[in-house]
């Protein structure tokens, strides 16, 4: 059986999720095919071949692809699928990539357009067709068997390790690019923030809530994290009183986080937020009330001002960088 | 384009995400037995938007559709409440997969015209997040994901997207479907008139059978179970004794 990733990228590097879900796809136990679909890709191809455990690399370069919109990469992908199984040279049985903003874009699309059912933030690949995913804010685990004849599944990246890249390269292939979209326009893309360490991929991550009171405490917990090397994430409270930009807003319906270190500082310990958190090696809990939900989840507990323990922090660290 | 839209709202019926659940003993599914139920929050966020819409001039009608048993008649209320103006139950026993909500709607955006469909991200019990870009695709409309801000002009929908990098801007052509994320705006506080009003509002009926289509499940879970969630909750007095549990006993911190 071959699985068919779809990659993340931005023309030149393989996103970091992506590796991750190359791991998740070699889970199923048969070829991985690798699909880089952009304009100007061919430095994210070769970056493609050599990742450890991919197969082949599809490569479809052309300008519809250039914004990475989901429509003409849909359409791509469930034409590919349609053609294979057709022409019976090469049939895809499952196809895979990272439940993030760009994965839970694309993928229900293709699962419309092909008609198939889709599983979506597997946490953990029992078999082939057997899949443990979270739901209810991660309250619970269903363990879902898929009855399709191709898997479509989206996997949560944080819970996979990255495969390496340094692999002998494998063969990349040619496919035509899709017909332009037109109907959808990219008028202005995100720009990251490079200054910081990814949320999603950082090993430590300092987060904050209610608890911290301010936007001054939120500068104290910037500059503990710059000497940790640690990536700043927060609580949805905080995300709405302006302390910190939406895309780093850490729970069910932000990002999913699993650092070996998290610590929250000034956060109560919503379900929401616990969702995104759950995965992380050790957590270390900062608050106020002994009695928070965040206590109950965190391996060390320090029962203070979140504010008062970041400026001893800040203290305690000096001066010193990552 | 005629110059007043017409915008369908799907909305589910969840339990209360601020209730916590529990599942059965014996792994068979979540125990929702005298558990608290709400319309999904991000269906809320989208019939409120809506209704923005229509209070602003560009949609002309706003009409809610949601999909299950007898008790989605509360969830129509609610947004009859908030201010939709019509309201639609497909009826069915069956708790539909994303693939079949998608059908159905479908068929029901086709057969009452609408322009637009706007809908919460995903739903807070399944998780899954499927649905709206499902059904753009099988309707082959474009889609708008996590909506943070829609602006409307000329029958092109300028949305801001909240995407893992920070925002993105796009335009989509009508018709298209929008998915809206958590800060498209706060719902409002309905009216106790509304609320009223809502409750002798008629409801149109049709039975999810009745629609021709194709709605077995695809997927059959097989347990449920409670994450294991085994901390240490060690408690430390102050930070020096925190930082040298992280760097002795963990070698996190240098």
């Amino acid at each position: 059986m071959t699985v068919l990733v779809i990659a993340e990228h931005d023309n030149v590097d393989v996103a970091d999720s992506t590796l991750r879900a190359i791991t998740a796809a070699g889970a199923f136990g048969g070829d991985v095919t690798v699909l880089i679909a952009g304009h100007d890709c061919g430095n994210a191809a070769n970056a493609a071949a050599r990742i450890s455990g991919v197969n082949k690399v599809l490569c479809a370069d052309g300008p519809s692809l250039g914004s990475f919109l989901a429509e003409p990469l849909a359409e791509l992908v469930a034409a590919m699928v349609a053609d294979h199984l057709q022409s019976r040279t090469e049939t895809f049985e499952a196809i895979v990539c990272a439940a993030n903003t760009s994965g839970k874009n694309l993928l229900p699309r293709i699962a419309g357009l092909m008609d198939i059912a889709m599983v979506s933030d597997v946490i953990a690949i029992k078999s082939a067709d057997t899949f443990v995913r979270p739901i209810y804010a991660g309250n619970a685990e269903a363990t879902v068997e898929c009855m399709e004849p191709i898997k479509l599944v989206s996997v949560r990246p944080t819970v996979f390790d990255p495969a390496p890249g340094d692999s002998n390269p494998a063969d990349i292939e040619s496919i035509d690019a899709p017909p332009y979209w037109n109907q959808t326009r990219l008028v202005q893309a995100a720009e990251q923030d490079t200054g910081r360490p990814d949320l999603s991929s950082a090993k430590i991550v300092l987060s904050g809530g209610r608890g911290m009171q301010s936007a001054e405490n939120f500068v104290i917990l910037d500059r503990v994290a710059a000497k940790l090397g640690a990536a700043v994430g927060g609580t949805r409270a905080a995300v709405d009183a302006g302390f910190l930009p939406n895309e780093v807003q850490v729970g069910q319906t932000g990002k999913v986080v699993a650092p070996d270190l998290y610590m929250a500082f000034g956060i109560s310990g919503a379900i929401q937020h616990l969702a995104g958190i759950k995965d992380s090696k050790v957590i270390v809990a900062i608050n106020t009330d002994e009695a928070a939900p965040i206590m109950a989840a965190a391996d060390y507990c320090l029962v203070a001002d979140a504010a008062e323990v970041l400026t001893e922090l800040d203290a305690a660290l000096g001066d010193k960088n990552p | 384009m005629t110059d007043e839209i017409t915008i369908l709202v799907p909305v589910k019926r969840v339990a209360d995400p601020n209730v916590p659940i529990g599942v059965f003993p014996d792994g068979t599914g979540v125990d929702l037995t005298n558990v608290r139920m709400a319309m999904n929050p991000f269906d809320e966020i989208a019939v409120e938007e809506a209704v923005r819409l229509r209070e602003g001039g560009t949609a002309g009608q706003v009409i809610a559709v949601s999909i299950g048993g007898p008790k989605c008649v509360d969830t129509l209320r609610s947004a009859l409440a908030i201010g939709a103006d019509r309201a639609i139950h497909i009826t069915t026993d069956d708790d539909l997969e994303p693939l079949a909500v998608a059908s159905v709607l479908t068929v029901l955006t086709n057969e009452l015209a609408a322009d637009l469909v706007l809908m919460g991200k995903q739903a807070v019990d399944g998780d899954n997040g499927q649905t709206g870009a499902m059904l753009a695709a099988k309707l082959g409309w474009p889609q708008a994901t996590f909506a943070s801000n829609i602006e409307a002009s000329d029958g092109i929908l300028t949305v801001t997207r909240e995407v893992d990098q920070g925002l993105e801007i796009i335009q989509v052509d009508l018709p298209c479907v929008v998915t809206a994320d958590l800060r498209l705006n706060t719902p409002r506080f309905a009216a106790i008139s509304a609320i009223l009003k809502a409750k002798k509002a008629p409801i149109e009926t049709r039975a999810a059978g009745d629609l021709g289509l194709q709605l077995s499940p695809r997927l059959r879970t097989i347990s449920v179970a409670e994450p294991s969630q085994d901390r240490a909750n060690i408690n430390v007095a102050n930070v020096d004794e925190l930082l040298d549990s992280l760097r002795q006993d963990q070698g996190l911190l240098k």
